[in-house]
């Protein structure tokens, strides 16, 4: 009975901090539309912050306290200055840019905290007055805790004072449901964002400042912070600050008693799969409302653009170059050029999806993690011939991407993205908790060509033949009949399915052609590592994969290659050069997505595209 | 002609949270009449299009097309039956070529959207390029479609919904938006049309001068239900009609 | 039209840039070809990035000691250290990179188990030399280990055996456990319980807890310890979990109701952030250097304060003797062939501050051996420290030659 009771207090408090890192997310969600992931770097900033300021103010008690405070309120401000300096530059680019420029600012943020307070770890200063704890029945529950049990509900009812009953929070409802109606109010947009950008930047420095004294700070926080609160927002519905309660309180007692209850495998996917479950039975979360809407989730679609066809004489060239060119190069660089022939493959079949279906998916890194898997237990497990299993390791990723992509096509825009986020943490567990088949988080090692294709340039020439089919084969699939049709459900689905088109199974399909080919991108992949590692389906790869796409524009297969060449060029000169490499990638990042706002292939393609554009 | 029957709906109910959009609705249509639906904003015209088409589906109530009962059926198949329709605010694929918009309406007849590697380019292009021209569009057929004129627009709806050669016809407001010649030669183009290949449509419009010049019969609606039915030269004379719908501002 | 030709100039402008760019980057490999070049990967960001600094710091002492006293074989020393992000495919980039490109004479490195281990499988496959300094993983020696990989640290096995010995004698008997989520975690408890049942039979588990790694909510786990009352708990934490974990435990009274014992926990990596806040009276292995009263010791923290201004971690005495080892193995082999080089790492012994350490011939472990003892905060210093300890060498806890072989069978 005390367990119990203990067990949902400390869910409860862990909710508090949930919710208040949620609901900032969650309102410059409904506003702005931006995806942004930089929230968790403020909620790492708030914490180290406030662990300096509680530590040097005078004063004592109300020195510390005073700390967190300003702690938050810094936070808020940069938050502002981001917005203004670097947001506001691209909201007339696709809402994906902008997703990509907060990326980018969680490098940047990273190693400005490694920099600024190096990178042990650190525990900050206990709160005064409240760093013991009361006895609650036979035993001891922390003081602290007790407060922010009390705090947190203040929280939520200032900021339901603050969207029901002024006039800004009005606007901001009104932002949330309609876009439009804005600029019909007369207000002017610019601020309001602004405004919003402030209030949910603050609320993530408030918890990273309130969480400082229960945590030890590191410069994973950001990390550590960011998926749980994509998940609390999508349980509770996007842009609804009090699905953000609802989740934040779900899942903290999930948690809670997730620990006693569940056995251990599942314990690091435990709110994943509560995400994938609501998603599955309330396509748009817990409170959340079906928007009546012809294209996708209330905006939050790629901009509808004209595809730029495939520049013949460039293609042409480039392969020729690269049939020719690399027996020419050092050894290294004929294995980077494989490296980039996978990503190259992986981030094109993500492009598929997103640029002529319209899907944005944040995890498939899955299918091109599947696809290592494949290739290698196929090898180990299976015991077939290295050639044998190269061909059948992108079966593994056909497969999964056709059991999720089954659930996923029933969803649309924000709420598809996020429950292929949660299969892919799904897969990512198994590979990573199934010891007896996958080895574990240690990865399945000596997957190396059979010794007939073992010397770099024979690996890089079988790389070459298969990514050449696989890019040959998006880029035939992109000019079909379906991928005509699949462009035409992007544009309006509704008129599709009036035109005798069953959507869904097109959507389908086309997840499942990426799937294949993002597989055969990890199986091209895992031969030139030697190994498979539940990291090659973990959300940092089915980022990259987004920023290769983003990066290479999002008008043409060929942007994909593009982005995936440039991605990780930039990466490999980088991070052999400077310890800094988080920063100086992210900031060349920024200044990309600044220059490039319809990313480096969209212009190159030029005038093909935005030009009277159909949102307009 | 006029007596063989194609559709009936039978008690359509369908309700948004408390609202009732359509409540307990009937309408029948004959093979090869031109009815037109009216009905104040908020009447559930749109509503009731989407029921017909599938795209919605009904609380309560019974669709027949033919004979066959369609209610229930998913928007794909009921298109396969017969049913085509245009929307109120114009849907054409934006990024794709006037000439595209109508090759998705051709690989769907053909059952051949989900071909992959078969080029787009090559599929039905000479049916398509006819079918453009039938509304005028010949021309334009290898423009993007977001340059399109809005009324270039609804002609390019117009052959997109004929392409399959569908029975019946469904056109949501054909003329909303466009200037009063504009309307009066799209409108002539559809009668040209219909007339050509029998075809059956029941359509909604705002403007009553398009809607006495082109329809058999007239279908009112009023919140949800039917509020009359005639020729009209009856619905002109009818007096609750005038009270509820012409008189009371719609007009 | 202007535009554009504007835009051709641009991307024709940046190709050449590029391939300027390579012909520089590519010329500078050729210049400095005399020098002995060891490539370092390690995890200097993420998770690890507080292990890996001082880590870095300490070989950077030795490269600069070694050098002044005129280098090795004739030529300079040089490391060139890369970050592989704890990511396995970043490593093996970066290994390719430096075998390839810079052309190293050897690698030496890496931190999380997963990592060394690919790296390991890299270096078998390209027939180079891989010192692994860090890694924990008993598999990269033995059910996974080859002839190009030699090991510095004391693995998860040792360091769970040391603690099994000394636990024994404790008179509790109902065992917890929290570890993370991670094959380091389930060995360093599997070790340490096998033989702490195979010393004292009547011993049970009352709980186990496996929060995900680096993301441990740990009032939740404190409650659950605190219902299942264990007399005595197993901690193998990492990290930031301890630290977040020993200050919920604390506040909510677990350290005063159960014995603890820490892997690991003992290193001032994991003692210094807590502070006076490390509990009092835990077991655990660690490295106090603050008491090792050699001479050899006492010039290695001199020498390190001096340049860092920090005392050593752990890390930075591990940093120092696999720098040693390899400084020593080239001396041996009076070559930087990889063959020789492996041959005279074989049986190698090595003066280490800490004493001698061997590299066992038949799994190339070394014996570098952990220190035993248990907690105490020391005001005057301000943190916890290790008291009643002892160094407990390699050979006393490491499995012999029969037993490896069964393990690398049972591996292949």
């Amino acid at each position: 009975m005390t367990l119990l009771l203990l067990q949902f207090l400390t869910g409860l408090t862990n909710a508090m901090f949930l919710f208040l890192v949620a609901s900032g997310l969650s309102l410059i969600f409904g506003v702005t539309r931006i995806i942004n992931f930089a929230h968790g770097s403020f909620f790492m900033l708030g914490a180290y912050m406030a662990a300096s300021l509680a530590a040097v103010l005078p004063g004592g008690a109300g020195g510390y306290y005073l700390g967190l405070l300003l702690a938050s309120l810094a936070v808020a401000l940069l938050g502002g200055l981001v917005e203004l300096l670097l947001l506001r530059r691209i909201y007339r680019s696709a809402p994906l840019y902008q997703l990509l420029l907060t990326f980018a600012l969680v490098l940047v943020m990273a190693d400005a905290v490694r920099l600024f307070w190096g990178p042990e770890n650190r525990l900050g200063p206990p709160p005064p007055g409240l760093s013991g704890s009361l006895p609650i029945l036979d035993q001891q529950f922390p003081t602290y805790d007790l407060a922010i049990l009390l705090l947190g509900p203040s929280v939520a009812a200032g900021l339901w004072w603050l969207l029901y009953r002024t006039r800004w929070g009005i606007l901001i409802r009104a932002a949330t449901a309609d876009r439009e109606m804005v600029g019909a109010l007369g207000v002017k947009e610019s601020w309001l964002f602004t405004g919003v950008f402030v209030l949910g930047s603050w609320l993530a420095g408030l918890a990273g400042a309130l969480q400082m004294p229960r945590q030890a700070l590191t410069t994973v926080l950001d990390s550590t912070v960011i998926a749980e609160a994509f998940v609390v927002v999508v349980v509770g519905g996007m842009g609804s600050p009090f699905g953000a309660l609802l989740g934040a309180v779900l899942i903290g007692l999930l948690q809670a008693f997730g620990i006693l209850w569940l056995p251990r495998e599942f314990h690091m996917v435990i709110v994943f799969l509560l995400m994938a479950i609501v998603l599955i039975f309330r396509p748009w979360g817990l409170l959340g409302r079906p928007l009546q809407s012809d294209r996708g989730e209330g905006g939050w679609v790629p901009e509808t653009s004209r595809w730029a066809g495939n520049p013949g004489w460039a293609a042409g060239g480039i392969a020729l170059l690269l049939l020719l060119l690399p027996p020419l190069l050092p050894t290294f660089f004929v294995w980077l050029l494989v490296e980039i022939l996978a990503f190259a493959l992986f981030a094109a079949s993500l492009q598929l999806l997103i640029g002529s279906g319209g899907m944005i998916s944040f995890g498939h890194a899955a299918y091109f993690g599947l696809g290592a898997y494949g290739a290698a237990l196929w090898m180990q497990q299976g015991g077939l011939p290295m050639p044998v299993a190269f061909l059948l390791g992108p079966l593994a990723a056909l497969g999964a991407a056709l059991i999720f992509g089954l659930f996923c096509v029933r969803l649309s825009g924000v709420y598809f993205a996020m429950l292929t986020l949660a299969f892919a943490q799904i897969a990512y567990a198994v590979v990573h908790q199934w010891y007896d088949l996958t080895g574990g988080d240690n990865g399945l090692l000596g997957v190396w060509p059979a010794s007939a294709l073992a010397t770099p340039l024979r690996y890089y020439y079988l790389a070459l033949l298969a990514g050449g089919i696989g890019l040959a084969f998006l880029g035939r699939v992109t000019d079909s009949p379906f991928g005509v049709t699949l462009r035409a459900t992007r544009d309006h689905a509704r008129r599709c399915e009036a035109l005798g088109v069953n959507v869904r199974a097109h959507q389908l399909l086309a997840f499942s052609v990426a799937g294949l080919c993002a597989g055969l991108g990890g199986t091209i992949f895992v031969f030139l590592k030697g190994g498979a590692f539940p990291d090659y389906l973990g959300i940092p790869v089915s980022v990259e994969s987004l920023a290769m796409v983003l990066l290479g524009g999002m008008q043409s297969l060929w942007g994909a290659p593009v982005g995936a060449a440039l991605y990780l060029f930039l990466d490999t000169v980088i991070t052999r050069s400077t310890g800094y490499w988080q920063a100086a990638l992210g900031g060349i990042l920024i200044l990309l997505v600044l220059s490039f706002p319809r990313g480096v292939g969209g212009w190159l393609a030029g005038k093909t595209s935005r030009e009277g554009s159909p949102d307009g | 002609m006029a007596d063989e029957l194609l559709l009936e709906a039978r008690g359509l109910c369908k309700a948004f949270g408390g609202v009732r959009a359509v409540d307990g609705l009937c309408l029948h249509l004959a093979r090869g009449e031109v009815r037109a639906l009216i009905g104040p904003n908020g009447a559930g015209k749109t509503t009731l299009f989407n029921l017909l088409t599938g795209q919605l589906v009904c609380d309560n109530g019974l669709i027949l097309f033919q004979g066959e009962r369609i209610s229930g059926l998913p928007p794909h198949r009921i298109w396969r039956k017969g049913i085509s329709r245009t929307f109120q605010i114009t849907a054409a694929f934006q990024s794709l070529s006037v000439l595209e918009n109508v090759q998705v309406a051709l690989l769907s007849r053909d059952r051949a959207t989900h071909r992959m590697l078969a080029t787009a380019r090559r599929l039905g292009q000479e049916e398509a390029v006819r079918q453009l021209a039938r509304v005028g569009l010949a021309d334009q057929a290898e423009r993007p479609c977001f340059v399109l004129s809005y009324g270039d627009l609804k002609r390019l709806e117009l052959a997109v919904a004929l392409a399959n050669r569908p029975v019946l016809l469904l056109l949501d407001e054909p003329t909303a938006g466009m200037a009063p010649q504009e309307r009066s030669a799209l409108m002539a183009l559809v009668s040209r049309i219909v007339a050509e290949e029998g075809l059956t449509v029941l359509f909604t419009e705002h403007d009553m001068d398009v809607v006495f010049a082109a329809a058999h019969r007239i279908t009112v609606i009023h919140q949800g239900r039917t509020l009359a039915e005639g020729t009209p030269e009856a619905i002109r004379g009818n007096a609750r009609v005038q009270e509820i719908y012409l008189g009371g501002g719609g007009g | 039209m202007l535009r554009m030709r504007g835009k051709a100039l641009a991307v024709v402008g940046a190709v050449l840039l590029l391939a300027a760019g390579l012909l520089v980057f590519w010329l500078a490999q050729r210049r400095v070809e005399r020098s002995i070049r060891i490539g370092e990967i390690n995890t200097y960001s993420g998770i690890a990035a507080g292990f890996t600094l001082p880590y870095r710091q300490a070989i950077e002492m030795a490269l600069d000691e070694v050098n002044a006293a005129g280098g090795l074989l004739g030529r300079k020393v040089e490391v060139l250290f890369r970050d592989d992000n704890g990511n396995p495919a970043d490593a093996i980039r970066h290994a390719q990179d430096l075998v390839a490109n810079e052309r190293v004479d050897l690698l030496a490195g890496t931190f999380l188990s997963n990592v060394g281990l690919a790296v390991s499988d890299f270096a078998r496959q390209q027939k180079v030399l891989f010192v692994a300094s860090e890694p924990l993983t008993e598999a990269i020696t033995w059910s996974k280990g080859n002839q190009y990989t030699f090991r510095v640290r004391p693995n998860t096995h040792s360091q769970g055996r040391m603690l099994a010995e000394r636990a024994a004698r404790l008179p509790q008997k109902k065992w917890a456990v929290i570890g993370p989520n991670y094959e380091y975690g389930r060995r360093a408890w599997e070790t340490f319980w096998e033989r702490l049942k195979a010393l004292k039979p009547e011993v049970q588990v009352v709980g186990e807890h496996w929060p995900t790694l680096s993301k441990i909510e740990p009032a939740g786990y404190v409650t659950a310890l605190l219902a299942q009352q264990p007399e005595a708990i197993y901690v193998a934490l990492f990290g930031s979990d301890w630290i977040t974990f020993a200050r919920e435990a604390s506040k909510r009274g677990l350290f005063q109701r159960a014995a603890l014992v820490g892997i690991l926990l003992g290193e001032p990596e994991y003692m210094d952030p807590l502070k006076l806040e490390a509990p009092e009276g835990m077991l655990v292995t660690g490295y106090p250097w603050y008491d090792i009263s050699t001479p050899a010791h006492e010039a290695f923290v001199a020498n390190f304060q001096k340049r860092t201004g920090k005392p050593p971690v752990n890390g930075s005495l591990v940093g120092y003797v696999t720098s040693l080892s390899i400084f020593e193995a080239l001396r041996k082999a009076k070559s930087t062939n990889t063959d020789r080089l492996i041959a005279a790492l074989e049986g190698l012994t090595v003066q280490t501050p800490i004493g001698p350490i061997t590299f066992r011939p038949f799994d190339h472990q070394s014996t570098m051996g952990a220190w035993v003892g248990s907690t105490k905060r020391d005001a005057a210093r301000g943190v916890g420290i290790m008291v009643n300890w002892e160094y407990v060498p390699g050979e006393k806890v490491l499995p012999d030659e029969a037993e490896v072989n069964k393990l690398r069978q049972a591996g292949r």
